[in-house]
């Protein structure tokens, strides 16, 4: 497989981040060398193996669903760009 | 009161007893930290520091001391890696997008670590978002190690390793005397390897994650770094533990690791797997490795050779994994509720604009693979074929467990390069984990100690690999190793002319 202009420009856009046009044919270099380089594990057998999606515990613990440390908005804005108390801030998104 | 080169040489250990029979106070011992601190600046080991907060937590450990009782952290100064929230001190994981955070909680670890009456010297350098092994995709300009080729002229610098490069190097040139770091593949091991220092990644579970910035989730693991195993020991026991606000926290109980590394490795089964290769193997490391395995060997352990066939793919499942999980925690830093904000015409274009002045090169690029190996129709080719070898990666271990006690392996393929070496090609750089990531995708305890030099004067760690939760059996052989060793760890020239 290999990823053309149009490709990164497609995965910049689903993991939003912003990539000029002129950087994307060095992008795609990159990215490329990358993706060839793992190319390598499609050589391993992996018929019938169970996928390993994580270390230890297969079941996530169970806690009581109630409230632990609430009414804390001035903690949680503190780092907010441009906050409007109590609310985070985002450019218009409806006319 | 002793003087400061004095104050200086000791490690946790020896300090505690000397803060315990007053031959010294926290205050003292702190002072003499931090200038040490301000001598090594020019290494950039910190991102932050913390001097007023350092010399306000010794006073508390002197009080302490006083009241009698104190713990085995009580009044050490030490570093956080940049990782670590700390309430109310800043916290950037070595990126622009958090330059400005300020957490308004405290990370489990560096909260345990405090409780315990540790002093927090400043926050250290380390790769942007733990994502580089030579510390230069940090924001702040890369840590420097305090090692350096013999002969070789000041710029001559070389990397500390990473991620937790700051972490390591400040307890090489004695900037602090033992450091928190976090390990994803290698993030501990390999930059203790390289500053000629003791770094070890816990099993998966066995130190909390909360408060510690994500990586990738399934991989990340704190640890300490320490100049000595027993150091290292000490440190561990004052940050394991199970908390329940890590659902991945496991619920063992914590052993008196300092009381473990006096077992000795008498009967030990030390399994040396021929598959820790590379092609060509550097004279050095060969030479090094079968070293340890005399140490090891003349120590009352028995050698068996083993294979774990599985090694070489382990490298590129890492980077499939990581980068998948990376992507999707990575996704949060949107400039809407902390970081960095850069404006946009509508919400999409603040996001994209955000994101990509506030990453660095590294991070995008590992972004922008993770999405495209989680995207659809790429989804079962790339990620859940890696998850798969995953499983076979531990598999090898878990059979080869069935007939030794630990591995013995080299920590990585070479000793620390320079700064500006392995800048071009992405790849290259991730060949520096090729033997520390198979430990990490089986979420398994394991350990870098000092083996000696090379011929041109830098240091050589070799890896010590150990069954889950078994942490007691790689300090023992690890003190084994270090104890035949005699490493001088002192770095031949240090700050000066950097």
């Amino acid at each position: 497989m290999s990823l053309d202009r149009d490709t990164v420009a497609r995965i910049a856009g689903l993991a939003r981040i912003r990539v000029d046009a002129d950087e994307l044919d060095g992008l795609a270099g990159e990215l490329n060398a990358i993706l060839n380089w793992v190319e390598a594990l499609n050589a391993v057998p992996t018929d019938g193996v169970e996928p390993m999606i994580a270390v230890g515990a297969t079941r996530a613990p169970f806690r009581d669903d109630v409230v632990t440390e609430g009414d804390q908005a001035d903690a949680v804005l503190k780092n907010a760009p441009d906050p409007v108390p109590p609310f985070f801030t985002v450019p218009k998104v409806i006319e | 009161m002793a003087d400061l080169s004095e104050l200086l040489a000791l490690g946790i250990a020896d300090a505690r007893d000397g803060l315990r029979a007053r031959r010294f106070t926290a205050r003292e011992l702190t002072s003499a930290y931090l200038a040490a601190m301000d001598e090594a600046r020019a290494l950039n080991l910190y991102i932050t520091e913390t001097p007023e907060r350092a010399l306000a937590d010794a006073d508390l450990a002197d009080a302490r001391l006083q009241a009698g009782h104190a713990e085995a952290m009580t009044g050490m100064p030490i570093a956080l890696k940049d990782l670590f929230c700390t309430e109310g001190v800043r916290t950037t994981a070595a990126s622009r997008i958090l330059g400005d955070f300020m957490p308004p909680y405290e990370s489990t670890v560096s909260g345990k670590l405090r409780a315990a009456g540790a002093v927090l010297l400043g926050k250290a350098n380390q790769d942007e978002f733990a994502m580089g092994s030579s510390n230069i995709t940090s924001a702040f300009g890369p840590s420097i190690n305090p090692w350096r080729v013999t002969g070789a002229g000041v710029g001559e610098a070389l990397t500390p390793g990473g991620s937790s490069g700051g972490s390591a190097a400040a307890v090489a040139a004695g900037a602090a005397i033992a450091a928190t770091g976090t390990d994803t593949g290698g993030s501990i091991r390999q930059p203790a390897a390289y500053c000629g220092v003791v770094g070890l990644k816990p099993t998966y579970g066995r130190c909390s994650r909360w408060g510690v910035i994500a990586f990738a989730s399934s991989l990340d693991q704190p640890g300490p770094i320490a100049r000595s195993v027993e150091d290292a020991a000490i440190m561990l026991g004052a940050m394991a533990g199970h908390d329940p606000k890590d659902s991945t926290s496991a619920a063992q109980p914590v052993p008196d690791f300092e009381a473990a590394l006096q077992g000795g490795v008498k009967g030990m089964c030390v399994g040396v797997p021929k598959d820790y290769r590379v092609d060509p193997m550097p004279p050095d490391v060969e030479a090094a490795w079968a070293r340890g395995v005399e140490m090891a060997k003349a120590a009352g352990a028995e050698i068996v050779e083993v294979s774990l066939p599985m090694t070489k793919p382990a490298l590129p499942t890492y980077y499939i994994v990581a980068l998948a999980e990376a992507s999707a925690n990575l996704a949060r830093y949107d400039g809407v509720r902390y970081g960095a904000r850069q404006e946009g015409a509508d919400l999409a274009e603040m996001y994209a604009a955000t994101r990509a002045e506030g990453f660095g090169a590294e991070v995008r690029r590992r972004i922008l693979i993770g999405t495209y190996v989680l995207s659809a129709g790429y989804y079962d080719a790339y990620y859940k074929k890696a998850q798969r070898v995953r499983a076979l990666i531990a598999q090898d271990f878990s059979t080869a467990f069935q007939s030794v006690d630990v591995l013995l392996t080299p920590t990585a393929p070479g000793p620390a390069f320079g700064l500006n070496e392995k800048t071009e090609d992405p790849v290259a750089m991730y060949l520096n984990d090729v033997f520390t990531v198979p430990a990490s995708l089986a979420g398994l305890p394991a350990m870098s100690v000092p083996i000696g030099l090379t011929a041109s004067g830098l240091p050589l760690g070799l890896q010590v690999i150990g069954r889950p939760f078994d942490e007691a059996s790689v300090l023992r052989l690890g003190r084994a190793i270090e104890d035949a060793a005699g490493f001088d760890r002192s770095p031949r020239l240090l700050a000066g002319g950097v």
